[in-house]
């Protein structure tokens, strides 16, 4: 166990290479750099020799694999760098958009899964009745829907029908955790139901698998009572890929809601990595997405370890 | 017995029952999945209206009409216009081909590309397929807006590119589930047997592994035209997919249509609408089909 812990552990230093090259990479491909964007602002003539001395200034004079050296050596000591861009620390920068981007995931997460684990358990145990079908259309409506749009028609009814916004400036929530709740539950309603859609067919279809098992027909036929039957057996073993799929919807949510952000007015990751690669922002770019396929490389790595704890017939190796 | 019947009534009869077959399939899959056919009903419809949006748009999706701001909707303009005066409805038939075009450009080259990839990977297996796999590790823990906003941001702003843009992120996810299937298939006696005859590795890919995968590849592809549709109106209405003039309901949702939300509703609803009824179409759709084809094959 122990062993496979590690190994799984150590695997996830190359991919997390793999994203920190093809990240630099892609950024260098990007035409245009900062200190180009940068002077660009001051409608002017810039000299040759001023846009050399501003490159020096970031490094970018140096060869591409002394840059990609210095950042890993910098990453190693988890010392990212000031951004390019505001030029402070990327930690400072990062910080409070992280406490934001990871209580609206939170938030969005505990909802949707509220709504989706009974949602479709009871699809499951009723199939093909109309329970079934309408958990069945309004999660598959919950996936085809817009998140963002959600957004826009959920402010759009409470200035229309209660004359009403949420507030538009962000608190946090260690200084006033009313007004920050009345923020960001909307965002995470909206957000929510996406997720919820998308937990509530994986319930339903893990259910629908495990209750054709044979250990199911075995409880029942010793005449185990239905709710334990479900308790102890069903639920525990189809909760597997529920939780995966959670896990990896997390993930996302970190990361992914650049469009949701902004309709919100919400300053997140999501803005903040729109904002960082539109400004050649390199040392921002590669630190935010370090950050985010790091939380998504961590979560699957548990969810991995988590398999052996739910199911012990999986043996690692 | 078949053996005293001659040898072509045999390939007559069968290529009747194939008819009958294929017909009788999509019949049968009518009366079964109620729900999958109302979906593909949908999606017919929506291809007519793209292929037709010349014929039955009553305006012209471009022109501005600065006299017709905002109108509500009315007899002239059922659904309304927007904030340079362009009907509504006439930009959401338009729409419809923008997001076919990219829903269905990117679906089909993103699976293709990652059925091919899944069969190569698991055929090979080894080494290659563990650097593969790796590989696809990477591109799937890469944040997919990011990919996407990268892309455009090297290739610039067409809807080629942003097919392209698209389809990246759908690869690895496509090619993860088709291998999982193809390592079983590796395993069956046809493929030992061509191996046997002394066919070439290309041929048994194309030949003998491709079309054994052809229900995941289906259900995958169904799967990511929503999605694509999707991703590219959340693209679009960051301003980094399809441009002005253009039509796109992603882009409609745009500017103007958060600023006059309250004063003029429909900007924002009919867009929003029209986008999720698509989505939803191909994921009925798509639900049916993976139940009939594979039902313990998950997607999204």
């Amino acid at each position: 166990m122990w062993k496979y812990v590690v190994k799984r552990f150590l695997l996830m230093i190359p991919t997390l290479l793999g994203v920190a090259v093809l990240i630099f990479v892609l950024m260098r491909i990007v035409p245009g750099d900062i200190v180009e964007l940068r002077l660009a602002g001051d409608s002017g003539v810039v000299s040759e020799e001023l846009l050399k001395s501003e490159r020096a200034r970031f490094g970018l004079d140096q060869p591409l694999w002394k840059q990609f050296g210095t950042w890993m050596w910098g990453v190693v000591r988890l010392d990212f760098g000031t951004s390019m861009w505001t030029g402070a620390s990327i930690g400072q920068e990062i910080k409070l958009r992280f406490a934001l981007s990871l209580q609206l995931a939170i938030m969005a997460t505990a909802i949707g899964v509220f709504i989706a684990i009974p949602l479709g358990v009871a699809s499951a145990l009723k199939q093909d009745s109309w329970v079934d079908y309408v958990a069945r259309i309004v999660s598959i409506a919950g996936i085809a829907t817009p998140s963002f749009w959600l957004g826009i028609l959920m402010i759009l009814v409470l200035l229309v029908v209660f004359r009403w916004l949420p507030p538009m400036v962000y608190t946090p929530f260690w200084v006033n955790p009313w007004q920050n709740l009345l923020q960001l539950i909307w965002p995470a309603l909206a957000v929510g139901y996406r997720l919820s859609a998308v937990v509530t067919r994986m319930t339903r279809s893990a259910m629908l698998e495990v209750l054709r098992e044979d250990y199911i027909r075995t409880a029942r036929a010793k005449g185990l009572v239905e709710t334990l039957i479900l308790k102890r057996h069903a639920i525990k073993n189809a909760m597997l890929p529920v939780l995966t799929v959670t896990g990896i919807e997390f993930a996302f949510l970190m990361g992914g809601l650049v469009v949701t952000e902004q309709v919100f007015n919400l300053n997140g990751l999501g803005l903040l990595f729109v904002q960082a690669v539109a400004h050649r922002d390199y040392t921002l770019t590669q630190a935010l997405v370090l950050l985010v396929a790091s939380v998504f490389i961590i979560v699957n790595f548990f969810m991995d370890l988590m398999y052996g704890w739910l199911d012990p017939r999986i043996r690692y190796r | 017995m078949a053996i005293n019947v001659p040898f072509d009534a045999v390939e007559i009869a069968a290529a009747e029952e194939a008819r009958a077959g294929w017909w009788g399939a999509v019949v049968d899959f009518a009366r079964r999945r109620p729900l999958g056919a109302a979906g593909a009903l949908v999606v017919v419809f929506l291809v007519l209206l793209a292929l037709s949006a010349n014929l039955i748009a009553p305006y012209n999706p471009v022109a501005v009409d600065f006299g017709a701001m905002l109108t509500r909707p009315n007899a002239a303009h059922w659904l309304g216009t927007d904030a340079f005066g362009r009907d509504v409805l006439t930009r959401l038939i338009y729409g419809s081909r923008t997001a076919l075009m990219v829903g269905f450009g990117a679906a089909v080259v993103g699976s293709t590309l990652g059925a091919i990839l899944g069969v190569g990977s698991a055929f090979f297996g080894g080494r290659i397929d563990l650097y593969l796999q790796r590989l696809m590790d990477i591109f799937i823990a890469f944040p997919l807006i990011i990919l996407a906003l990268a892309i455009v941001a090297i290739l610039g702003n067409t809807i080629p590119n942003l097919v392209t843009a698209i389809t990246i992120p759908m690869i690895p996810r496509c090619a993860l589930v088709i291998r999982s299937t193809a390592l079983s298939i590796r395993e069956m006696p046809y493929v030992d047997a061509a191996r046997a005859a002394g066919f070439g590795n290309a041929r048994i890919i194309m030949r003998h592994m491709l079309p054994n995968v052809m229900a995941p590849y289906l259900i995958m592809l169904t799967a990511f035209l929503g999605q694509a549709i999707l991703l590219e109106s959340s693209l679009s209405f960051l301003g980094l997919g399809v441009q002005e003039p253009t039509a796109a309901w992603g882009l409609m949702l745009r500017g103007a249509a958060v600023d006059f939300a309250e004063s003029a509703p429909w900007m924002a609803v009919f867009p929003g609408l029209a986008i999720s009824l698509a989505v939803f179409a191909f994921n009925l759709f798509g639900d049916s089909l993976r139940d009939a084809l594979d039902p313990k094959l998950r997607t999204l």
